[in-house]
Parts: C-alpha cells; structure tokens; sequence
C-alpha cells in the first residue's frame, strides 16, 4: 500500500519543482520534508491499541473543538477572520484535525450505541450535535470547503452504521430545498458568485471564471502525452492560479498529459481501495467506521479537487491529497493513512474470526 | 436497491450481523459511487485532453503569445512627376512602463524638462502612473520632434522605463489643396472592421483611408504589417522575444496628377468657391483637380476636431464637398460648342445666319439674347464667339433635341467616367424621353431652347466639362486617367471630323482672341493662344436675384472651358466657380492657370499679388479662419459624427439636394446673363433692358 503512496508523493514533488519554475524550491523540498515528517506521525499513530484510541477520542474531538474557538477568538480579537493557529514551527488549522476526529467520535459513538437504539432518535440527535458543533465553528471561519468536507465524512459514516435510510432520504429532500435558501441567504457574496461562475465560466472568463478556464486550458492543452516535463506554459507564465496547491492536478496534467492524469487517478483507486479492504476485513465495527470514514475523508478531497480543476465543480479551496504543496492538507491526509494503517494493524493481530 | 432491502428489514430484530451486513451492503454502494466518480473523472479528462485537445492547444499558446502588430508604413502617393502628394512623416514619440520605473516621480519630472511638458500634464502623468496597473505603456508624449526624441534617447541609460519609440504618421505637403482628391487617413471604424476582419485595422495607432484615393487605393497603399512574436506572462510580462518580422512598406501611387499645377489651381481660386479640371490632351491624364474651399487632411488624419468640423460644416461654401466630381451645375453657354458640333453634324452649314434682334419668340414665349441690343447677323462662329443665343434658339428648333442631347452625352456630359475616385455624379443632359420618363410630361420646345443654352434641366460637373473641352480640341473620344498605371483611352475613335473641329478650335479661340466674349482670358504669351467658351448659369428665378448682387447663393455661376495651344491643342480644362456672379469670375483663374503650366514663374507672379490682397495662401487663411471661428465658437460647437462616413455621406446627400436647385427654374423663361465682353462693352443698364424686351417683342 505503501509504495503507491510513495509513488504519488514523489510524483507530486515533481510537479511542485516544476510548478517552482523548475526548482527545488520553495515547493518541492517542503513538501518531501513534510511527507517525511508527517509519515513517522503515521507512524505513530499506527501503533496505538484501539483501547487507547477509544479512550482519547472524546478528549480529542473536545481538544479539537476548543481549538477551533480559540480560532474564532484570536480571529475576533484580531480583527478578521483567520483559519491557523501559529505555533512557532508551523500554522496549525484545527479545522483540518477536526475531519479525521470527527470520524473518530462518530465511530466511537455508534460502536457505544446499544444497537436497539440504531432506528431511534438517540443515534441521530447526539450524532447530529457532534457534527454540528464544529461545522458551525468552521463555517464562521467562515470555511465551506472544510465543513463540507466535515459534513461528508460524518454523513458516511452514519450511512455505514446502519441508520434507518428513510432519513437519508429524507436528509436529502430536506438538502434539496435548503440548498438554494443557504445559497441565497448564507453563502457570502465571493461563495454565490463561485457557483455562478462554475454554472457558466465562459461568461467572464478574466473574471471570477477565470480559474477555471485556465485549469481546463491546462488540462486539455496537454493532450495525450502533456507537454513535457517543465514545459507547462499556464503553469511558468502564471496564467493558471494557484498552481502548486489547489490547481496542482492542472500543472500535473499540461506537463504529464492524460497518462499522467490516469496514473494519479489510479495510485488514489488503488490507495482508497485499500482503504475499503481495510475496512471491510475488519469485524470490529468500531475499527471499521473508521476506516470507511477516513477513506470516504481522503475520497471527498480527491474528489471535489479533481471535480473543480476539471470544471465539474465549483471552485472550493479544496487541496488535491499527496500532491498539492501545504502542511495541513498533508497532515489531514497522514493522519487519515495513519488511522488507516492502525486499523489494517488491528486486523492482522485480531484473531481470525471467518467461521461465524 | 439498498432502500428496498432496508426498509423490509425494519420489524426484525438488529443484531451485530445485520448491521454487518448493512454495512457489507452500503459501504459497497459508497465504494462503487466512488469508483463511478473515478471513472466519470478520467472520462472527463479524456475528453479534456484527447477530444476538446486542439481547441485548448489554441488557447494555450494564444494565452502564451502575444502577437503584436507592427503596422505597415503606407504607400506614398505620388505626382506624375514622382513628388509625394502623401507621404510618411516620422512620428517620434514617448512611452513609460510604470513597473519599470525606479522613482516614477523623478523620472517624470526629468522627462517634463526634456520634452518640455506642461506642469499640468506632469502632474497628470504622476497621477496616471501611480495608477496604472501592469506591464501596459503609458504615453508622455507624442508627435515630438527629433532633437526632443534624441535628448531622451540619449539619457536612456538613467531613464529606466522610458520608452521611446518611432512610428510614421501620414503627411501631406500639400495641405488643403489636395484635401478633397487625396482624401485623409483615420482609425477604422467598427463597420470597416466587421467587412475586413483584419486584425492590423484594430492595431492602435494604424489608419486607413477614409476618402479620395486614401480609400480608394487601401488596398495598394496597405502594405504588409510587421510582427512580433512574444512570449508572456499573465500579467503582460514580456519573458521572451519568439520571432519579429518587419513590415513591408504599402506600394506607392503614382497619379497622373501635376502636384504644382493642382497647388497653383488651388490656391489660385482664391476667396472663390469652385473648382478648376486641367487635362493633358495627348494622354487623357488629369493634370489638376482642385476644389476650393477644402479641408487639410493633415488635421483630419489626427481626428476631426470638433470646432474646426462645425467651421466646416456652418460654411456655406461646403469644403467638404468635392465639387470636381460632387458639384453640378447647368453648364450655361459651354455647352454651345458642342451644340455647334451637333448642328454640323446634322449637316447644317456654319455660314448659314440668322438675325439676332435680342431675342426669338418660340410659341407664345420670347426668349432673350443675352445681348439686349441684337448681335445682327450671327454665323456659327459669332454664334460662339459671342455666344449669341439667338441663333441657338432658332436653328435647335429646326435640328431637334435629340442629336444635341446625343452629341452631349458624346462630349461626355452625363457620363461616369472609369476613375478610382469613390463617387462622382453624372448629372443630366435631358432630352424627350428623359422628360417623359421622370416628369411624365411632354418635351416642349421651351424645353430645346434651354437645353441648348446649358439651362433648364441641364447639370454638368467640372470634370465632365473638362472632358468636354479636350474632346471638342481634339475631334477624339478622350478618356480622363488619374492613375499613371492605367493606359490612355479614347483617342482611336474620332468623335468628329476635323474640318468641323477646326471651326470650332477657331471660333472658340476668337472667344479669347478675337471679338469674343473673353478677352481678358488672353495668354501673356506671343506664340500660344488659348480658345475657350464662357458660360453663365442662372441659379435662381430672376424674381429673386439679378446674378451679380445680393445674397452669395443667388448669383449665377460663372464657367469657363478652355483648351490650348488652339490649333495644336496640349491642355484642355474647366473651371466653375459657383456664385461668382458670371463667366468673369471663371476665365481669369483658367488664364492664369494655363499660363503657369506653360510658365511657371510667370503664373506665380500673377498669384502672389492676388494672395497679397487675399491675406495669405490658402492654407494661412483656413489655419486663420479656424483660429478666429475656435475663439468665436468657444465651446458651443456641435462635435463632429463619431464615424467618419456619416460625414461624407451627409456632404453627398446635400450635394445632390443642391444639384436639384436649378431645376426649380426649368421651366420658366430663361433670361441669359450678360457674358463678359471683350473690350469692356458697357452692360445694358436696366431702361436698356425695357426698351430690348419690347423690341424682341417686335422682333418676333
């Protein structure tokens, strides 16, 4: 599992020198150093038994939570709206160690609720709260993609714990209306014209839709077999936004082309199928909502990301996992393999238990 | 599928396996949701880059190049003789890029003492730089001299961030008495634009011709635009120069014009409105083709100013108007030559006579003579020479119209003529038919007598006259040419035979040389004569003006058509001056005309002592009038169309309105102008005109 994630991660150093300029740095050695760094973390975390984890989760989600008001605080204090915390050696975002916990505390509440009770209103509310709490904090940041992002990962997680599917149904007829009173009423005027502008980018194209005709330049000029490795004319001459972080794919695929974009693709089916594997090879259903969980939190950034930089999505500050350049998105997505690879751990020391 | 399956499972009882199960179930959905969305996105990239590839290719590289321009300098225009008529003056001009500037303020401020800037223009520069965003140059100045350009290009060094640059922008030595044949360059319009999807038309700062042979020969004087290819950054960077191809220069037009002669023939005519057509009767070549009051295309290639638009347009001389090919007028007593040739043609003998008692009744009508008194008996040749109307009144009557109206359209009166010229008018020779067709009534035979005077419905233009008068000279089919690639045309057909042409040629030379009715048109030469024929051509009805007094655009127009030497004729010409009260305001100015083709000095002589009491050459008073008008105007002035077509096509609907005035008097009795006399014959004063009218009563 591992040696596809090498193989992005190096593949990804490579756009980023190229996306330098063709330099090392500032992009390149960085995010090398934080794979390096943020890998032992996994590390880490891979080692723990579940009974320590199940133990530190609520301490977590609350440390996390507190975080996030701490966020708001220093925000309001500041006079603006910031998402990090400066700790000295790097800028923490509490809301990007808030999606991974928030799988955590879901799995950890659903693997605790008497299983009579999954049909009943005591498995949604508290759940609900969970969810909530911090995804109101991260929306006054104010941050959609990360709340989203949040949202997602709990909602699939209460999906695979069994909660009634009328309520999904339900949940999603009630999105259905919601959706166009908080386009109107609760995004800002800069989110509504993001969804404007991807309805119809054409319709200013050196305006707001600029980013995203200049990421589906990028990536349709590149063709079969791409330009060429430090040859990507949108990406050197600053014609596409953004061009190591969020619209990486789209440095990636001018220089790469479309091999190079069926090769990302598949390292992440491979990565997320192992996921799955994982998650279903285990029989402990608190191991297993957490594997899917932070599968599904890996799969939601992989997927808006690609979806936006190939115009099928609006334009969210959503980094692409392993490739984009940035400390957070990196260590979300660490955090994620870590927790993954503590599960596929469990597995193998649990006893096989195939004759039920 | 999955909800079915759920919702049957309600009543039973939730064990650990069912959830199992359920999460076997959904998280299979999920995974195969997502593995859809895997596969909808390497579709989508795939269609990205295989199918929509070219079309993001373009866009790549247009997005990576930047093309720009480098407008092609304009072909000359040239006389017969090769000296520019339009030319290309080096337009020096200053640039700066305000990224580029270390200390904007310093260096504006060294700039302003260079170019020796207003402090209200540096102040605006400063505001203009701390504004400007980019890479986009700024200009300081332009139109700059060379040593103002030299003094910056050799500072260059501590001057990071300016840019000087050279261009060319359109000059015409000439000025205003080349204006309306030359015509003027300008921005091309949106129109122009949308029917020649050229990029070079949206290049800043290229211009293309907007009338007169500028438009007409766009595309020979074009020439073909440089490049230079550019690498760019988003923000207009310049990385890297890719390729630059120079332009290629537009090819010159060598025109059958004289430029001195079109300059002379300009200035010549003065305080005058009208217009002045010589040709080279060997070759057919247009020689002049002034047209006086006119614009300076050197302003209007910098853009129609709005005061010096409503000077032109509040002046009722029209300078916008070229009245060589736009102006019409009943071509009077000229047309009597070629009348005579008809008669001759139709086998009438020239020394038949009639008696000229002052006037002929025709019906119930009686019509004058301009000679009250009677030119007693008239031939042909005193029918010309002292333009007596009575004996055309009387022997049309017995030819008919038609054979004149045909030898008319034979002199070329009526006629378009294949000139690169953007429109001309072809007036009319009327005759039954015509009538019939556009009055639906019938000719009449008051109707021949005006024709045959050069009144009624009859309209002629200067260049038609001109071609008139060279065809009459030399008995050929003559084919006018103003561009010196055309072949000449015309001259192996003979229009008449020359014994006919020889009476004529003589008769008209005695209209200057001998008993006629311009004597003051004589050359200053011994050796060279000049034969012409006068003509007066009444505007209005007499109730309204007499022709020489009163309000400027009541008096009759004065004609005059010409040709020399009259035996072995060399020039043939025309000139018509509108309103100038009669044939003496015409003759004077082809006299003079002639004599500085024939002898320059001697010609200039004569028009510097008439600029002197003018007050200046034509183009000190226009830059004169235009100065007094802008302080008198002020600000109160209408701006001029925002396209330069609707002015052009403003002159030439008024122009054709005003072709029809004449024609308002048509019908009436036409009373013929006294011609100018040749030993300055007392004009009969007005009891003389009582006692004539009663006496052409008599007559009859």
């Amino acid at each position: 599992m591992l040696i596809p994630l090498f193989l992005l991660i190096g593949f990804g150093a490579a756009v980023l020198y190229s996306a330098a300029g063709g330099s090392m740095q500032p992009f390149a050695s960085s995010h090398l150093i934080r794979f390096g760094v943020f890998l032992v973390m996994a590390s880490i975390i891979a080692m723990f038994s579940k009974g320590v984890i199940q133990f530190l989760t609520y301490p977590a989600y609350i440390a996390v939570v507190l975080l996030l008001v701490a966020v708001e605080a220093i925000g309001a204090m500041g006079g603006g709206s910031q998402r990090w915390l400066d700790l000295g050696f790097m800028r923490l975002q509490p809301s990007e160690l808030m999606k991974p916990v928030i799988v955590l505390v879901l799995a950890r509440f659903y693997d605790a609720l008497p299983l009579g009770m999954i049909a009943s209103w005591r498995a949604l509310v508290p759940a609900g709260l969970l969810i909530g709490l911090p995804m109101a904090l991260v929306l006054m940041q104010p941050d959609l993609g990360t709340s989203l992002a949040m949202a997602f990962g709990g909602a699939v997680v209460m999906f695979l714990a069994g909660l009634p599917m009328r309520w999904f149904v339900g949940a999603g007829i009630a999105g259905a209306v919601a959706v166009p009173l908080a386009f109107f009423f609760g995004l800002k005027e800069y989110q509504q014209r993001r969804v404007t502008t991807f309805l119809d980018p054409e319709s200013d194209p050196l305006g707001a839709g600029y980013h995203i005709t200049q990421s589906k330049i990028a990536i349709g000029s590149g063709g079969m077999d791409g330009k060429g490795f430090n040859n990507g004319s949108q990406s050197h001459l600053n014609y596409l936004p953004e061009p190591h972080t969020d619209f990486v794919f789209a440095t990636m695929a001018e220089e790469w082309g479309l091999l190079g974009g069926i090769f990302v693709i598949g390292v992440f089916a491979i990565i997320l199928g192992w996921g799955w594997r994982v998650a279903n090879a285990s029989d402990d259903r608190f191991a297993r909502l957490l594997a899917a969980g932070l599968t599904a939190t890996i799969f939601f950034y992989v997927a808006i990301n690609l979806m936006m930089v190939m115009g099928l999505a609006p334009v969210v500050g959503i980094p692409l996992p392993f490739m984009s350049h940035g400390g957070s998105s990196m260590m979300t997505n660490m955090i994620c393999i870590g927790g993954l690879l503590m599960v596929n751990r469990w597995n193998r020391e649990a006893p096989k238990r195939r004759l039920q | 599928m999955v909800g079915k399956g759920k919702r049957k499972r309600k009543q039973p009882v939730i064990s650990t396996s069912t959830l199992k199960n359920s999460f076997d179930r959904r998280s299979f959905v999920i995974a195969s949701v997502q593995g859809g969305i895997g596969l909808l996105l390497a579709g989508r990239m795939a269609y990205l880059s295989i199918a929509e590839n070219e079309k993001y290719r373009t866009e790549s590289e247009s997005n990576r190049v930047n093309l720009s321009l480098i407008p092609p300098r304009r072909g000359w225009i040239l006389d017969r003789d090769g000296a520019p008529l339009a030319s290309n003056r080096a337009d020096f001009r200053v640039d700066i890029i305000p990224e580029r500037l270390a200390n904007p303020d310093a260096t504006i401020d060294q700039l302003g003492s260079l170019l020796s800037l207003e402090p209200d223009r540096i102040n605006d520069l400063k505001q203009e730089v701390s504004d400007a965003r980019g890479f986009q140059p700024v200009e300081v100045a332009k139109g700059l001299d060379y040593e103002q350009f030299a003094a910056v290009s050799v500072r260059l060094p501590d001057l990071q961030g300016v840019v000087p640059q050279r261009g060319f922008s359109r000059y015409y030595p000439t000025g205003a008495t080349v204006g309306h044949l030359v015509g003027y360059v300008g921005p091309a319009s949106a129109e122009e634009y949308e029917a020649d999807r050229n990029p070079l038309l949206i290049t800043p700062g290229y211009k293309i011709g907007k009338d007169g042979l500028e438009k007409q020969f766009e595309q020979e004087l074009r020439g073909v635009p440089g490049a230079r290819r550019v690498e760019v950054t988003a923000s207009g960077r310049i990385v890297r120069d890719l390729e630059t191809r120079d332009d290629i220069q537009g090819d010159p037009v060598r025109l059958t014009i004289d430029g001195p002669l079109q300059n002379y023939a300009a200035r010549r005519i003065g305080l005058e409105s009208g217009s002045v057509v010589v040709m080279d009767c060997k070759t057919g070549d247009l020689l002049c083709m002034a047209s006086m009051p006119s614009f300076d295309p050197n302003s209007f290639s910098d853009g129609i100013g709005s005061v010096e638009y409503a000077m032109l347009r509040e002046d009722e001389r029209v300078p916008l108007r070229n009245k060589v090919l736009k102006g019409l007028y009943p071509p009077g007593s000229t047309v009597k030559p070629m009348v005579s040739m008809a008669f001759m043609e139709q086998g009438l003998d020239p020394n038949e006579t009639v008696f000229c008692g002052g006037g002929l009744r025709v019906g119930n009508r009686v019509f004058r003579c301009w000679k009250r008194g009677g030119h007693g008996t008239v031939d042909m040749a005193k029918g010309i020479y002292q333009s007596c109307d009575v004996y055309y009144y009387h022997f049309a009557q017995r030819i008919g119209m038609d054979p004149i109206a045909a030898m008319n359209r034979r002199c070329g009166l009526g006629q378009e003529f294949p000139l690169p010229v953007t429109s001309q008018f072809y007036g009319t020779v009327p005759d039954p038919e015509w009538k019939l067709n556009k009055f639906g009534r019938e000719w009449q035979a008051f109707d021949t007598v005006n024709a045959t005077i050069g009144q009624g419905y009859m309209l002629a233009s200067p260049l038609q006259l001109a071609v008139s008068a060279a065809r009459l000279a030399t008995g050929r089919h003559v084919m006018p040419r103003l561009n010196m690639a055309t072949p000449p045309k015309g001259f192996d057909q003979v229009d008449f035979p020359d014994e006919h042409v020889r009476y004529v040629r003589q008769a008209m030379s005695d209209v200057v040389n001998g008993p006629g009715t311009a004597g003051r048109a004589r050359l200053p030469f011994d050796d060279i004569k000049m034969a012409g024929k006068t003509g007066t051509a009444q505007v209005v009805s007499l109730s309204k003006s007499d022709g020489r007094t009163g309000p400027w655009r009541f008096r009759d127009h004065g004609l005059f058509t010409f040709f020399a030497p009259f035996d072995n004729p060399r020039y043939a010409g025309a000139v018509v001056i509108e309103h100038g009260g009669g044939s003496g305001s015409a003759y004077p100015i082809a006299r003079d005309v002639m004599t500085f083709l024939f002898d320059p000095a001697k010609g200039m002589d004569a028009l510097r002592r008439l600029e002197t009491q003018w007050g200046g050459t034509a183009q000190e008073r226009l830059d004169r009038k235009y100065a007094a008008f802008a302080q008198a105007a002020g600000e109160a002035v209408s701006p001029p169309p925002s396209r330069d077509e609707d002015i052009f096509d403003l002159v030439e609907a008024e122009a054709r309105v005003a072709a029809q005035q004449p024609s308002e008097i048509a019908e009436e009795v036409i009373a013929p102008r006294p011609e100018a006399t040749p030993s300055g014959a007392p004009r009969p004063n007005p009891e003389q005109q009582v006692i004539d009218a009663a006496a052409a009563g008599i007559a009859q």
